[in-house]
C-alpha cells in the first residue's frame, strides 16, 4: 500500500471539495435530505429519486457532493423517524425502533438521537477509509474482468438482494427477472431494434429510472399510506419533551463497543453487492444481545440496540459505495439511483473512473467524510424542528409530496409519457406491496438489465455460444459457486425458518 | 383445492402474465443463436423465468398460509391517477400554476377527511414555494401560464 499516494489522493479530494461551493451543495444536500428523510412513508429511495432532478444543472463534482449528502441525509432522516415515531423509514431502521423508541419513551429521545449519530459519525469515518485504501486495488482487479466475469458478479449481487430482501426469496427472484426485463425496453444497441416500446417514441431510449424509482417507491408509497389511513394509525406521537439532548458518560461508555463492532459487521455485508443496511443491522443487534451482560434491557430501551446497528447500518451504507464506485454495480437500490445519476452526470461508473477523473473519485470521498461530520453538526441542535415536522397532518403532506414528485419526474426530459409511465409503475408498486412482493430487488436489477444482457452476449460470443465459459474462468467460477452457495443456504429449512425468525423480531 | 394465500397465488398470476407477454412481443424479436445472440433471445429466456417462477409462487398459493390481499384503495388510485396524469398533459398545455392547482385540489380529495378551504391554502402555497424553488432558484422551463 503506498500512503504517500494515498494521502496526495486525499490531498486532492479535499481541495476538490472544500470549495465554498461544494461545501454549500453538501449543506443543502444534507439539509434537504434529512428534511425529506423525516417525512413518514418516504425512505431514502423515494427521498433520493425525489431529489435526484434537483442536482441535474450541477457540474459533475457538485452534484456527485450534494447526493452523497442528500444520500445520508435520508439515511439518518430514518432513524429519527424511527426513534422518535416507531416508524421505521427503510426496512434498516425497523430495528433502530425497538431500543431506540423504547428509549424516546423513557424520556431519553435525545440521547438515543445522539448516540445514532455519534456512532454513523464513527462508522461513516471508518467507512470513508476503507474506501480510500482498498477502492484503487479493487478497480485494478477490476480492469480484468471480462464480460463472464461481470455477468457473474451482477448474477451474485441480484440473487443476494433476493435472498437478503424481507419476504418471500421467490418472489424476490421473480421481481428480479421482472427488473431485468424493464431494463431491456428501449432501442437494443445491438441491432438498433425498438423492444417493447409499444409503439412510443418516448420509450426509445428506455425507461427512465426516475420514473420506475418515483413510481414504485413514491407513489406507491403514497397509495398503501393512504389506504391505512396513516394519521390514525401508523403515527404514535411522542408528546413529551426531548429535554437533556446529550448522552451521558456512561452512556458513552457503553456504546463504545457496539458502536466498533456494529461498524464491522456493516463494513463487511457492504462491500458485499446486494447485501446491505438492512442485514448488517440485524447481525448487529443479535450480537448485541448476545454479549450483553444485561441481554433481558434488549427492547426496553437499550442504548447497545441503537449504537450496534445504527452504526452497521451507517457502515453498510458507506461501503456500499466501494462496489458501485469500483466496479460499477450498484449494491443497492439506492446505489443503482446513484448509479444512475453518474450516467446522467456523463460518466460511466466502473474501474476507469479512478483514473480518468481522479478529481471526481477523491472528491466525492473527502465529501462523504464532511457530509457525515455535517450530520452531526447540523442534526443535534435540529432535532427540535424535525419534531415539529412529524407533527405535519399527512393529508397536507402527501399532496405536496405528490407535487414535488410530477416536478421532478417532468424535469428529466421535459415528456409527459414520463408522467403517465410514473402512473403505471406507481400503480404497479400499488398492486407489488398488496401482493407481498418487495420492491427493492427489482429497482436493482432494472439497472443492471441492459448490462447483464451485453455482458452476457459478449461472454457467449468469445466462447461460440458454450455456456461452461462462467465455470471454467476461475474468478467468474467463484461469484456463480458464491451465488449457488446463497441459494442452497437459503434452501436448507433450518436457515430459511431462522431467516423468517429475524424478519418478524 | 383451496386457495389458502390470495397473495402468493395471484403473485405467481401477475409474473406468469408478465412473463407470457414478453415471449409472446419477442417472437417478433429475431431470436438469434447462443454464440450470435439476437434482440429476441435475452427477453425470451427472462420471460421463460417468469412463467416458471410464477407457477411455483402461484402453487405456493395452495399451501402456505397468507394473510389475504384486502380491499384496494380504489379512490386513492383513481383520483391520484387523473391528478398526475392531469399534471402531465397540463403543465404544457395551461402551464405550471393550474396545473399544480388543480392537481393538488384532486389528490387531497383522495384523502380521509378533505377540507376545501385548508386544500386551497395547501395548494397556494405549494405553488409559490416551488415556483420560488424550481423555476426562479433551478431554473426549471416550465411555463408558468397558458399565455406564456
Amino acid at each position: 500500500m503506498d500512503f504517500e499516494q494515498l494521502f496526495s489522493n486525499l490531498v486532492l479530494g479535499f481541495q476538490t471539495a472544500v470549495s465554498l461551493q461544494n461545501l454549500l451543495y453538501c449543506f443543502i444536500g444534507v439539509f434537504v435530505g434529512t428534511l425529506v428523510g423525516v417525512l413518514p412513508g418516504i425512505g431514502p429511495l423515494a427521498a433520493i429519486a425525489m431529489l435526484l432532478p434537483a442536482t441535474f444543472n450541477l457540474p459533475p463534482v457538485g452534484a456527485l457532493i450534494m447526493l452523497a449528502g442528500i444520500y445520508y441525509g435520508t439515511q439518518y432522516g430514518g432513524s429519527t423517524t424511527a426513534i422518535l415515531v416507531n416508524l421505521p423509514g427503510e426496512s434498516a431502521s425497523v430495528v433502530t425502533c425497538m431500543d431506540g423508541h423504547a428509549m424516546a419513551k423513557n424520556g431519553r429521545a435525545g440521547p438515543a438521537l445522539a448516540i445514532a449519530a455519534v456512532g454513523s459519525f464513527f462508522a461513516g469515518t471508518v467507512g470513508t477509509i476503507l474506501i480510500a485504501l482498498f477502492g484503487p486495488p479493487l478497480a485494478e482487479v477490476a480492469l480484468k474482468f471480462g464480460a463472464p466475469e461481470y455477468f457473474s458478479l451482477m448474477s451474485m449481487g441480484l440473487i443476494a438482494s433476493a435472498v437478503l430482501a424481507s419476504g418471500s426469496m421467490l418472489k424476490a427472484i421473480a421481481m428480479i427477472f421482472l427488473g431485468l426485463l424493464f431494463g431491456i425496453v428501449g432501442t437494443d444497441v445491438n441491432s438498433g431494434m425498438s423492444r417493447f416500446t409499444f409503439g412510443m417514441s418516448g420509450l426509445a431510449d428506455g425507461l427512465s429510472f426516475v420514473v420506475v424509482a418515483m413510481g414504485l417507491f413514491g407513489f406507491g408509497e403514497i397509495l398503501s399510506n393512504l389506504e391505512k389511513g396513516q394519521d390514525a394509525a401508523g403515527r404514535e406521537l411522542l408528546t413529551k419533551k426531548i429535554d437533556h439532548l446529550y448522552p451521558t458518560f456512561n452512556d458513552l461508555k457503553v456504546s463504545m463497543g457496539p458502536i466498533m463492532r456494529g461498524t464491522a459487521i456493516g463494513a463487511f455485508f457492504g462491500t458485499l453487492p446486494g447485501a446491505g443496511p438492512t442485514i448488517s443491522a440485524f447481525s448487529s443487534y443479535a450480537l448485541e444481545k448476545k454479549v450483553a451482560k444485561h441481554p433481558e434491557e434488549f427492547g426496553k430501551g437499550a442504548i447497545q440496540g441503537v449504537a450496534g446497528p445504527e452504526s452497521a447500518n451507517n457502515a453498510a451504507a458507506q461501503c456500499a459505495f466501494i462496489p458501485t464506485l469500483t466496479l460499477g454495480i450498484p449494491g443497492s437500490g439506492t446505489m443503482a439511483l446513484m448509479l444512475g445519476a453518474l450516467t446522467i452526470q456523463g460518466i460511466a461508473p466502473g474501474p476507469q473512473v479512478m483514473t480518468q477523473r481522479p478529481e471526481l473519485f477523491w472528491g466525492l470521498i473527502a465529501s462523504m467524510w464532511i457530509g457525515n461530520a455535517m450530520l452531526v453538526i447540523l442534526n443535534l441542535p435540529l432535532i427540535g424542528l424535525w419534531v415539529k415536522l412529524l407533527r405535519v397532518p399527512y393529508r397536507i403532506l402527501f399532496p405536496a409530496i405528490l407535487t414535488f414528485m410530477a416536478i421532478g419526474v417532468y424535469s428529466v426530459n421535459n415528456l409527459d409519457l414520463d408522467i403517465y409511465m410514473t402512473v403505471f409503475f406507481g400503480l404497479m408498486g400499488y398492486v407489488f406491496v398488496k401482493l407481498k412482493c418487495e420492491p427493492a430487488p427489482m429497482i436493482l436489477a432494472f439497472v443492471l438489465g441492459p448490462l447483464m444482457e451485453e455482458n452476457l452476449r459478449r461472454a457467449l460470443l468469445i466462447s461460440r455460444g458454450d455456456p461452461t465459459v462462467f465455470f471454467t474462468r476461475p474468478i467468474s467460477a467463484v461469484f456463480l459457486g458464491l451465488t449457488i452457495l446463497m441459494l442452497i443456504i437459503m434452501i436448507l429449512p433450518a436457515v430459511r425458518k431462522k431467516r423468517e425468525l429475524a424478519y418478524k423480531e | 383445492m383451496k386457495i389458502t394465500s390470495q397473495e402468493n397465488f395471484w403473485g405467481g398470476a401477475m409474473f406468469i402474465g408478465f412473463g407470457a407477454l414478453a415471449i409472446f412481443i419477442a417472437t417478433d424479436y429475431p431470436f438469434g443463436s447462443a454464440s450470435r445472440m439476437g434482440p429476441g433471445y435475452f427477453p425470451t429466456w427472462i420471460g421463460i423465468a417468469l412463467v416458471l417462477l410464477g407457477l411455483a409462487i402461484s402453487a405456493t398459493g395452495f399451501k402456505d398460509q397468507g394473510e389475504g390481499v384486502g380491499k384496494f384503495a380504489w379512490k386513492p388510485m383513481v383520483l391520484l391517477s387523473i391528478a398526475f396524469i392531469f399534471f402531465g398533459w397540463a403543465i404544457d398545455h395551461v402551464g405550471f400554476v393550474a396545473a399544480s392547482f388543480v392537481m393538488v385540489i384532486l389528490a387531497s380529495l383522495a384523502g380521509r377527511d378533505f377540507r376545501w378551504k385548508e386544500s386551497i391554502i395547501v395548494a397556494i402555497v405549494l405553488i409559490i414555494g416551488c415556483w420560488a424553488l424550481f423555476i426562479k432558484g433551478l431554473e426549471l422551463p416550465f411555463p408558468l401560464f397558458w399565455w406564456r
